[in-house]
């Protein structure tokens, strides 16, 4: 029997102005009833090409036939009327609104309205595939994976026929994952066809029917799952056949840099984000610190640099208290610290000033006198182009008109510029093609033989046992563990991510994450606490 | 069949421009701002019955006509020049700022405060240096009050600034009330407090005053490095919270200096202006600002184009109320051609930041190179559209 | 007795501009637009107005559907402006809405001694004073409840109507998501634009009535200049009603007693003022204890003061 076609692209282009062609002549066929994975390295074009068919974008060549008729898709509710729907990576939700309220939004039912109704049928949606959701709980007291479930019950709730899921597993447990999963093969028995967007490969072989492989934006094949391997999926993906391995340069460890003893810091809404925490960073390693999104992995690093208030605990910088510091007095201590967002350039760069300015962002304070010295500063943006690499018309063009890998490697270059000896940098690759990212592994690494402390938040678990040479596991704020890398795999992170292994339960009372060569004897310990207690009282203010 | 479905494609798609050439840009401008002074010439004719000729003669001889009015006018756009001077480091950091005019009303507040309670007690220098320090403080304290707030707690500034010029507005009432012992309510001129007249012309001081002032904002906003933490927060909050910087702090430091303009200009308001108090003194001058700022996108320099833009229609206006008193036109006829003019300026922003493509058939676009380019005009795809659009139908027909 | 019953009515009758207002801004601002244009809007609809009555003349109850159609229209396009260049241009909502405002003050007031002519209104204000001649024989109940002409109870009924369909309808449902986070509105098929021009369009034509109440109820059809500082206010109360038009009838009423308790309590003239700034004081108050204490269902509309464009990401 010969498998009907729910959507076929052909020659599909898309431009956005000031950058590289997003989607370049792609064609895509997908089958009823199937599971179709899109798969591609971060910026291959897999979500610009999937809003094109969601009516996000509209594509500025090519078409799109739906069941055998070509279908112009303008707007998403064009898109609905296709019975397409798009789960997509951010969530599109009211926040203040119910889920019911949500899952209805935009639904043109005919008759009168009555959210009732709509919280009955939800739950007979959600009965029928095996979800488990309220439908009166509003989005702001949801988690992360019952906001994926409202988002998907929204779109069947439309009753779409073509699913589209993008990056759905990057937030969830790989319990949560199984789950999904399970979901998904529960609508292909149904009738449905999905495309999943991941670049994760194991997923891709677990999961789909078909692999469609984009690259750069262009079209490079589909093939079958069952006639396909790991190796040839990367191939496709990276065009050529690179060395997955990552270099771990070995180095001999000094004394612990940075000491962290019983951290406990609260996130913006009050709970307690970091719990008890406590670790170290020698010179010359990477700590990879690993966990789920949200897991308090942003609240650590901005204790670390002085940007949050510190319920208690210590953190000591060779031998000295940084705690009721201002982020300043910390930068000048030689701590860098890093983050880089899920929209990449909000937290560490400017986007519209220039990559001079940027330059300046944590040394402008330094000149003397009221002006701001951008003479010196460009020529060192001068060199920091040259010495990365950074693709730039000039150093006064606005960063937010670089590529991704060249906005990222401004970034990773002036925290690295200022010669710290604690990097802390959270996703430093997010959202890099592979051979920026390995460029900024070099970095990393270049730093790592100079002495420095690296503390590395990622989000890939094989570039983390790859690179780092311990990982710190984090679930909800406690420290399940430090492992060494070489001595660890995916497996044992995966359920340290989850909770369901804690390392630090069988060593209890053995000291954990306290280091033996301590810049400080347990009596000096003491002695800090008992003063930064005394402190806390009376300087709670001086960071505001 | 296919041909028939690409009837339904959008008519013209909008995406962001990349950068527009600056010339572009301004050649955009000015295309706007005549497209309005047409438009304006046609309500002329229709509403007044004047040749706009005329009307347009008038309008600059209201402000050039006599040395007398050219420093009016120049006066008036030093004034509104030195508002939305104060409102720009505030708007550069996105923090809306509409209580100019209360800033404005509390400065002139204090000093009239100082001539009534000091002005028989203290010599004139020093009574004029009290009326400068209590202005700047007032100001300082209006603006500083709702930058806390928002620095704090994220109060919302846009709504709280503007509920803070009608607290304003009634003090002036209330102290008015209660200095005025007759009960008519109007302080009339007050004989001390008078800042020195330089070369025997009234205006020249205001003027001076504030082309420093024009020329310390854009050292102060280009050059220094408070400047530059503006532009920092402005441009991305988190960036400049993880650099290290005191949000805060910046906040209420800029709001102070916001407010400390606006208090200068209402001290120049009571000692060299008016030489009196009203509770319509600061004449609307601190929401006008907020449009000259914006228009000149946030630039000391442009400011003083835009600035001059609106004080030439509104004292031309005057002018035109007086020479044309038979057809009822009252100044007020000011305030509607510059919101034309505005409206079309804004307008045309729009042109300067996006480009719109008209879509064609499938098969023409095939190549990028079909897109209007940057800059290309973007009428030139309207006026073929209907033509290929009816050609399509046709074929699909057949 | 008399005089609270005179008071509380007064403050009735002037809260009427208020409520028109705030209905029409809150309108507005649920879909995401924070609209300064409001005084400018409640001007020009007082100008409609006029110029509808002075079409129609004094012969019958026509006359106040003509100038309230009127009013609504001359509002109504006025916030098309707003509208066009905002939503569809995306040029800043708090330029855009002072603009309106100028624009709209300076064109009632060139037209607006044009059309006034008093003879002919004193004529025509019957019309809009009292709806229910026979109030005078209810006593004090009359007097409280019936004694308002007919732009007071619309004005409490578009109110009540407004709160529904804000909280009970689809459509409102679809309003507050757009006003909310247009971007997940867009993606779920609504007509961001549509909902955008038509919220502001309309809610301006409501305000706009407020106008024309002023004039010919409340001022009894004398011409006056003030009436953007009634529309300041009305922007004043969304905020202290905390977005809920149901909240504004009673808030209406406390800022109109407010504004008129200078007259009916023994206070020198002298200090009235300091009874005038109150309605923005509390104002103020309200808008900081909410921003400080508030919980998630009395915070603004999250997208309020931002324009949306799709491709923005």
């Amino acid at each position: 029997m010969k498998k009907q076609v729910a959507i076929e692209l052909k020659n599909i282009c898309k431009y956005f102005p000031g950058k590289v062609m997003a989607n370049k002549n792609v064609n895509l066929t997908l089958y009823r009833g199937e599971i179709l994975s899109l798969l591609g390295e971060n910026g291959s074009g897999k979500t610009t090409l999937m809003n094109m068919i969601s009516g996000i974008y509209y594509p500025d060549e090519g078409q799109i036939f739906i069941n055998g008729e070509e279908a112009v898709i303008r707007s998403p509710k064009d898109a609905f009327n296709y019975k397409i729907g798009m789960i997509h990576q951010h969530f599109k939700l009211v926040d203040v609104f119910t889920a019911a309220e949500n899952i209805v939004l935009g639904v043109n039912e005919g008759k009168k309205f009555n959210i009732k109704d709509v919280n009955s049928r939800v739950q007979d949606i959600a009965a029928r595939y095996g979800f488990s959701i309220d439908p009166k709980k509003r989005i702001h007291e949801m988690s992360v994976s019952e906001k994926q479930t409202v988002e998907i019950i929204k779109v069947l709730y439309r009753g779409a026929d073509i699913l589209i899921l993008d990056e759905p597993t990057a937030v969830l447990t790989p319990q949560e994952i199984e789950k999904l999963f399970a979901i998904l093969r529960k609508m292909r028995e149904d009738g449905k066809s999905i495309i999943i967007i991941t670049h994760k490969l194991n997923e891709v072989l677990e999961i789909s029917d078909r692999v469609s492989i984009l690259r750069k934006g262009e079209y490079i094949g589909t093939v079958e799952t069952k006639k396909t391997t790991q190796k040839e999926l990367t191939e496709m993906m990276v065009g050529q056949k690179i060395n997955l391995k990552i270099e771990r340069v070995k180095t001999d460890f000094d004394k612990p840099l940075l000491e962290i003893r019983d951290l406990c810091v609260n996130s913006d809404d009050g709970s307690l984000a970091i719990d008890n925490a406590s670790f170290y960073i020698r010179g010359g390693e990477i700590l990879g610190v690993a966990g789920i999104a949200g897991c308090g992995q942003k609240e650590l690093c901005e204790a670390i640099a002085g940007l949050r208030k510190i319920e208690s605990g210590l953190i000591m910088h060779k031998g000295e208290n940084l705690i009721g510091l201002s982020p300043k007095e910390i930068i000048r201590k030689g701590v860098s610290m890093s983050f880089i967002p899920e929209d990449r350039l909000g937290m560490g760069l400017a986007p519209s000033m220039s990559i001079t300015e940027n330059l300046l962002l944590k040394t402008y304070s330094e000149a003397k006198g009221p002006f701001v010295d951008r003479g010196r500063a460009r020529i060192r943006a001068q060199k920091l182009i040259d010495d990365l690499n950074v693709v730039t018309p000039s150093t006064e063009t606005p960063v937010r008109l670089l590529s991704g890998g060249n906005v990222q490697k401004v970034l990773v270059g002036r925290e690295i510029e200022a010669n710290p000896n604690v990097i802390v940098t959270a996703y430093p690759v997010r959202g890099l093609d592979i051979n920026s990212s390995y460029a900024i592994y070099d970095i990393l690494n270049e730093q790592k033989s100079k002495g420095t402390g690296i503390l590395f938040i990622g989000e890939d678990l094989d570039v983390m046992l790859a690179l780092c040479d311990k990982i710190m596991v984090i679930c909800h704020g406690k420290i399940m563990g430090i492992v060494h890398a070489e001595k660890s795999d995916k497996e044992e992170l995966g359920l340290m991510m989850t909770g369901s292994l804690d390392l630090t339960e069988e060593k209890k009372g053995k000291n954990y994450g306290i280091a033996k060569d301590s810049n400080l004897t347990e009596e000096e310990w003491k002695e800090v606490k008992v003063s930064s207690e005394k402190d806390d009282s009376q300087e709670t203010l001086k960071n505001d | 069949m296919t041909e028939q479905k690409s009837l339904h494609e959008p008519l013209f798609h909008i995406s962001k421009r990349a950068a527009l050439p600056w010339w572009k840009a301004w050649l955009i401008r000015a295309a706007a701002v005549l497209a309005a002074l047409v438009i304006s010439s046609i309500i002329i004719v229709i509403v007044v019955g004047e040749n706009p000729f005329k009307i347009f003669a008038s309008l600059i001889d209201g402000n050039f006509g006599t040395s007398y009015k050219f420093w009016t006018m120049l006066e008036n756009v030093a004034l509104l020049l030195c508002v939305a001077l104060a409102v720009t480091p505030a708007f550069k950091m996105k923090f809306w700022n509409i209580g100019a005019e209360g800033q404005i009303l509390i400065g002139a507040l204090a000093a009239t405060a100082c001539i009534m309670y000091l002005g028989d007690s203290v010599s004139e220098v020093l009574l004029i240096v009290f009326m400068i320090a209590a202005a700047l403080i007032a100001g300082i304290i209006w603006a500083v009050i709702p930058a806390l707030f928002k620095a704090f707690f994220n109060t919302n500034e846009t709504l709280f600034t503007l509920m803070m010029n009608y607290i304003a507005m009634n003090l002036v009432v209330l102290f008015i009330n209660i200095w005025v012992t007759s009960g008519s309510g109007v302080l009339g001129v007050l004989s001390k407090g008078h800042f020195p007249v330089i070369a025997e012309n009234k205006s020249l001081l205001t003027v001076f005053v504030v082309a420093i002032v024009t020329a310390l904002m854009f050292v102060y906003l280009k050059y220094t490095k408070h400047g530059y933490e503006i532009s920092v927060v402005g441009d991305s909050l988190n960036t400049a919270k993880y650099s290290g910087m005191n949000v805060k702090k910046i906040i209420i430091r800029t709001l102070a200096l916001s407010g400390a303009v606006c208090g200068l200009v209402g001290v120049l308001l009571v000692g060299s202006v008016h030489h009196t108090l009203n509770s319509s003194l600061a004449d609307g001058r601190g929401f006008t600002a907020i449009i000259v700022s914006w228009l000149a996108k946030f630039n000391p320099l442009y400011m003083i184009l835009t600035a001059f833009l609106v004080v030439f229609f509104q004292r031309g206006a005057n002018q035109l109320a007086s020479d044309f008193y038979a057809s009822r036109v009252t100044e007020d006829f000011g305030d509607i051609i510059v919101g034309i003019i505005f409206f079309f300026i804004i307008g045309c922003e729009f042109f300067i930041r996006y480009i719109v493509k008209f879509r064609k058939k499938h098969k023409e676009t095939a190549t990028a190179s079909d897109f209007l380019s940057e800059g290309d005009n973007v009428s030139d795809g309207q006026d073929n559209e209907p033509a290929a659009l009816k050609d399509n139908a046709l074929k699909g027909e057949k | 007795m008399g005089s609270v019953i005179s008071f509380l009515s007064g403050a009735v009758r002037i809260g009427t501009v208020f409520l028109f207002g705030s209905t029409g801004e809150t309108l507005t601002e649920k879909s995401g637009h924070l609209n300064l244009g409001i005084p400018g809007i409640m001007c020009f609809g007082a100008l409609g107005g006029c110029i509808g009555v002075s079409m129609v003349g004094s012969v019958t109850f026509l006359t106040v559907i003509v100038a309230m159609l009127c009013s609504f229209i001359f509002a109504g396009f006025l916030g098309a402006i707003y509208s066009l260049l905002t939503v569809s241009f995306r040029a800043n909502q708090n330029v855009t809405g002072l603009t309106i405002t100028t624009f709209g003050v300076g064109l009632t007031n060139f037209f607006g001694p044009r059309v006034n002519d008093s003879a002919f209104f004193a004529a025509s204000r019957d019309h809009f004073t009292h709806l229910f001649g026979f109030y005078k024989d209810l006593g004090w109940f009359g007097d409280l409840f019936l004694s308002y002409g007919v732009l007071v109870y619309v004005a409490i009924i578009i109110a009540v109507l407004v709160s529904l369909f804000l909280s009970k309808s689809k459509t409102g449902l679809h309003l507050r998501a757009v006003g909310e986070s247009p971007a997940t509105a867009d993606a779920a098929g609504i007509n961001v634009t549509a909902y955008r021009y038509l919220s502001t369009v309309i809610g301006s034509g409501i305000a706009g009535l407020g106008g024309l109440f002023y004039i010919m109820d409340y001022l009894g059809g004398s011409w006056e200049y003030t009436i953007d500082a009634m529309g300041w206010l009305s922007i004043a109360l969304v905020i202290f009603t905390v977005w809920r038009p149901n909240l504004g009838i009673l808030g209406s009423i406390l800022f109109g007693a407010l504004y008129i308790l200078a007259y009916y309590i023994p206070v020198p003239t002298t200090y009235i003022n300091l009874l005038k700034m109150i309605p923005y004081l509390v104002t103020i108050i309200v808008l900081v204890l909410t921003s400080i204490f508030g919980s998630k269902n009395v915070q603004p509309p999250a997208a309020l003061g931002l324009n949306y464009f799709r491709e923005d990401r």
